[in-house]
């Protein structure tokens, strides 16, 4: 396993008529927080399904901490975790049992001590007795991440973690996943917002159509920017121009 | 070898996963006791109008028409309380709990067991519910120990079976009242059987129907064995039937979830 924490080479998926992954390839470095960018519909959450051992790919391979996701799941699932779109906590549990839930489900020692480090750690310890129902959105998200980080998996999946947040909850969720990755874990985030992107990753990649468009750090994606014009003011261009003028150049070629 | 080890892991742990599942599966039970309530006010409702209101003018046969209608009610009970374990599963398939739950390294049956397990639970207490009800109606027993066992296990079985199908709707639906619709013609079934009226009182066909569905011999052999009764030979048809559904059933249910996996 060593130094690829996931390769992905020519993944395909379709359902039924509709190909969604089209020969998907990228290969993230362990501890860095690799960035998957695309639009609505774009595969991102597929392509986090089969890395997350949820759905077979139809062609392709996937190695994920050293395994193959379809030959060899239950080792893949030992070396991650998985945040969904939305925040997958149970309602009519409180928060610390929540987290006690999950720890013994990763068969750790001391459940209860585990759940309340997560729960000081997340700004969550006055809450814990309270069941989830009661939670703001903020803090459903922060139990979220809190669960996932138990039993320290060493590679993190974030499917747009902070759709639905208000501008502090992004913010908070980002402090986290900047947290996460300092620890030497891996990160593999999607997206839709550019600045996220551009704000929290090592590494950005472009899904569009079902394959990877572009790929590398911020710097190499902005040299493939027509380079910058001198005019009367230099402007530097955002990720968002980057984007949307590699995706033009793909789409009149 | 390291492998080796990783995999039988997910297999030594299966117990105590279970009994995680359960353990939340109990406390989704108990903190929302409404849901006993509501699955127990209408097979109560439908005791007191065939007891009170019908039960003049139904010629059972037998002297007292709770013990009659008594077995029905509990299976209709079990029909609605079976469809919050599709209203269950259906809430963790929408909520991404299942998907958490099955991107972790746990033994991925025991997601389905932990509901089903518990649904056995609330049953029993709705079920304790109607009888009590069912007592201060007049129903008595005559029935010793091992033939209240013994209807204990039926309804057990019954219950069992019931929920595995319910599984299957909980898992495929699109909406929550796709995921509870399963649940009606089940409820209906009791109905069109020896549970409320006998069945020689019906049309050929009707009664055709009524004699050679899962229903009747069950209610038949449940109602002999409270009467204090020899079992009757059709305790060996119900339990076929019991049996044949449970395995179907939870064959089916167990396809349905692992197709979901690929």
């Amino acid at each position: 396993m060593t130094d690829i924490a996931i390769r992905v080479t020519d993944l395909h998926k379709a359902y039924g008529q509709l190909a969604v992954l089209q020969g998907v390839e990228f290969a993230v470095e362990p501890g860095r927080i690799f960035a998957l960018l695309g639009s609505n519909g774009a595969g991102k959450t597929t392509l986090i399904k089969i890395l997350s051992t949820l759905l077979r790919p139809d062609r392709g391979t996937a190695i994920v901490g050293g395994f193959d996701v379809v030959s060899q799941p239950a080792q893949v699932r030992q070396s991650i975790s998985l945040t969904g779109q939305f925040a997958a906590v149970d309602e009519l549990l409180t928060g610390r049992e929540n987290l006690m839930m999950i720890a013994r489900l990763r068969h750790l020692q001391q459940p209860r001590q585990v759940a309340d480090e997560l729960l000081a750690r997340f700004g969550l310890s006055e809450a814990a007795n309270r069941r989830v129902a009661t939670y703001s959105g903020g803090m459903r998200r922060r139990l979220d991440l809190a669960m996932s980080l138990a039993g320290r998996p060493p590679i993190m999946f974030l499917d747009e973690p902070t759709t639905g947040l208000d501008p502090e909850g992004r913010l908070e969720v980002w402090k986290v996943v900047k947290e996460l990755a300092e620890g030497g874990r891996t990160v593999f985030l999607t997206t839709q917002y550019l600045d996220e992107a551009e704000q929290l990753a090592d590494h950005i990649a472009i899904l569009h159509q079902g394959k990877i468009i572009a790929s590398g750090t911020l710097r190499e994606l902005k040299q493939l920017f027509p380079a910058a014009r001198v005019e009367y003011v230099e402007k530097q261009p955002t990720l968002e121009e980057i984007f949307l003028a590699i995706i033009g150049k793909k789409e009149s070629c | 070898m390291e492998m080796i080890q990783k995999q039988d892991a997910a297999q030594h742990h299966f117990f105590s996963d279970l009994s995680v599942m359960l353990g939340r599966s109990l406390r989704h039970i108990f903190r929302s006791m409404d849901t006993i309530i509501t699955a127990t006010i209408t097979p109560i409702g439908l005791m007191l109008l065939f007891v009170y209101v019908f039960g003049g003018a139904i010629q059972s046969g037998a002297g007292n028409y709770v013990n009659y209608v008594l077995p029905g009610i509990f299976l209709v009970a079990i029909a609605s309380g079976t469809s919050y374990t599709s209203l269950r599963l259906f809430t963790d398939v929408q909520r991404g709990i299942m998907e958490r739950f099955r991107s972790m390294p746990i033994a991925s049956s025991t997601l389905l067991w932990g509901h089903v397990l518990a649904s056995l639970v609330f049953n029993a207490i709705s079920l304790l519910v109607i009888m009590l009800v069912a007592l201060l109606m007049g129903f008595r027993s005559s029935a010793g120990l091992l033939p209240w066992l013994a209807v204990v296990a039926m309804l057990a079985l019954v219950t069992l079976a019931f929920t595995w199908l319910a599984v299957i709707p909980g898992l495929t639906a699109r909406s929550i009242d796709g995921a509870a619709a399963f649940a009606y013609p089940l409820i209906f079934l009791p109905f069109i059987s020896s549970a409320f009226v006998p069945t020689r009182s019906m049309p050929p066909v009707v009664r055709a129907f009524a004699e050679n569905q899962p229903m009747t011999a069950i209610v038949n052999t449940i109602r002999a064995l409270l009467a204090g009764e020899p079992a009757p030979h059709e305790i060996w048809i119900a339990l076929a039937w019991c049996v044949g559904m449970l395995l179907v059933a939870s064959f089916l249910a167990l396809r349905v979830y692992k197709k979901r996996v690929s």
